[in-house]
């Protein structure tokens, strides 16, 4: 999700002259929903930055929270890294409950 | 710096490495995966997209202005309601997917630009203009459902960012549609005289909505690289297909006729044939020479430079912030 994020700090300084930061936009869609990432707006300050979120991102549903983070902000994993990240991931199997046997019979485990 | 903004952090074209990496990346499409942006592509691949995105996000931008014309004029609260919540919808549409587009390593200031210098396209259906207010539910029930008609098998692009700010419109785009029919409904059983616009509007829009999912596929030179990587599922011509078959019988219904006098059902293929489309037409509004081509532009041009004192004021605001908070 956060590899979706276009711009780094460094990039965003650069652009500085003609066009304004870009924020990530995060919307929760409930109570107790989590925050997702919905897109990104260009913006001056966290104010405008939370206004603009709030214009493009939030016209209608049952958003209860928007969090607006600066994209060069970020530190995303890369798609090399996935290998070493994620993938002890799904070779331990004794992480799951499947992995043990239980007596035949026993319930409530 | 990591420069999150080159996802074609690819080798030079023709290195060694690079047919294997292809085709990997085509394995991957095979297999049904998602693209994200720092994931490799081919240069083609992130340029075909950055063509069609940026095109597809001028097209909801120029699109308010046709549909913005009327806002002033709409016959009740409640049909002006209706279309400023749409024609907004419109504006959050283009911000969605110039936001995907960004994330391809092109700034917005870049593709606005390409805009308002007239060097990007965008779809050739809103360079004809609104006359009547007919022509309000007319885009709505014609230029938004086929719109949905295309967007709905984008919503599966290869692409990540392209695919999710799909899925997001379509949510939003089907009441798009709903209050146009809603509204041509309503004029086909009005006076003789609301019925005669609405027909005169359904006359003029059908063709130009037919041309909307673009050239033939024996004359689609982007479809075959599309269409392989899966960025498109299907071809033109099957959605223009697509859309022709769900508008006959939404037609029938409120007993309007579709200005075609060879549209037929085909109980063989089970879908409505349809005459031969205007081509040269089609070419000459793409190349700029519409009924608005320059109108739309000189508005957006006029928008922007109305508003550049919106953003130095918003400039202003924040430089002052930070030297509040610096001192």
């Amino acid at each position: 999700m956060p590899n979706e994020t276009a711009s780094s700090v460094g990039a965003s300084a650069e652009n500085a002259e003609t066009q304004w930061d870009l924020w990530e936009v995060f919307t929760q869609e409930g109570q107790g929903a989590p925050h997702e990432h919905a897109g990104s707006v260009h913006a001056t300050t966290a104010e405008h930055a939370m206004q603009n979120a709030r214009d493009v991102y939030a016209r209608r549903g049952k958003l209860v929270s928007l969090w607006v983070v600066p994209t060069g902000a970020i530190v995303a994993s890369a798609p090399s890294d996935a290998g070493p990240l994620f993938d002890p991931g799904n070779d331990k199997a004794y992480r799951h409950p499947q992995f043990y046997k239980t007596p035949r019979g026993v319930r409530g485990l | 710096m990591t420069d999150q903004k080159s996802p074609a952090s690819a080798p030079a074209a023709g290195s060694p490495d690079d047919a294997a990496r292809v085709a990997e990346f085509e394995a991957r499409i095979a297999q049904g995966e998602s693209i994200e942006p720092k994931d490799w592509m081919p240069e083609r691949y992130r340029k075909q997209l950055v063509r069609m995105m940026s095109q597809h996000a001028h097209s909801e931008i120029v699109g308010m202005l046709p549909e913005g014309n009327w806002i002033t004029r709409a016959p009740s609260l409640r049909r002006k309601m209706v279309l400023l919540a749409k024609v907004q919808d419109e504006a959050g549409h283009g911000l969605y997917i110039y936001c995907g587009t960004e994330t391809l390593g092109v700034d917005r200031e870049e593709l606005v630009d390409q805009l308002l210098t007239g060097k990007a396209k965008y779809s050739s259906i809103f360079n004809y203009p609104t006359l009547t207010w007919a022509d309000i539910g007319v885009i709505g029930w014609f230029v938004d459902g086929a719109a949905i008609v295309n967007q709905t098998m984008l919503a599966k692009a290869s692409f990540g960012p392209y695919a999710r700010a799909m899925v997001r419109i379509c949510k939003e785009e089907n009441f798009h549609k709903k209050q146009g029919y809603e509204s041509v409904a309503t004029l086909a059983n009005g006076t003789p005289e609301q019925r005669a616009m609405v027909q005169d509007a359904v006359n003029r829009w059908w063709w130009p909505s037919l041309m909307m999912f673009g050239p033939s596929d024996k004359d689609s030179p982007n479809s075959a690289d599309l269409i392989r990587w899966r960025v498109k599922r299907d071809t033109n011509d099957t959605l223009r297909q697509r859309f022709v078959d769900l508008t006959v019988p939404q037609a029938r219904a409120v007993n309007l006729t579709l200005p075609d006098p060879d549209l037929r059902y085909n109980e063989e293929t089970e879908h409505w044939a349809f005459g031969e489309i205007d081509w040269k037409e089609f070419y000459e509004v793409i190349s700029g020479n519409g009924p608005c081509n320059r109108e739309r532009l000189a508005a957006r041009r006029k928008a922007h430079d109305d508003g550049a004192w919106v953003r130095e004021a918003a400039e202003a605001y924040a430089a002052k912030r930070q030297a509040v908070s610096a001192a």
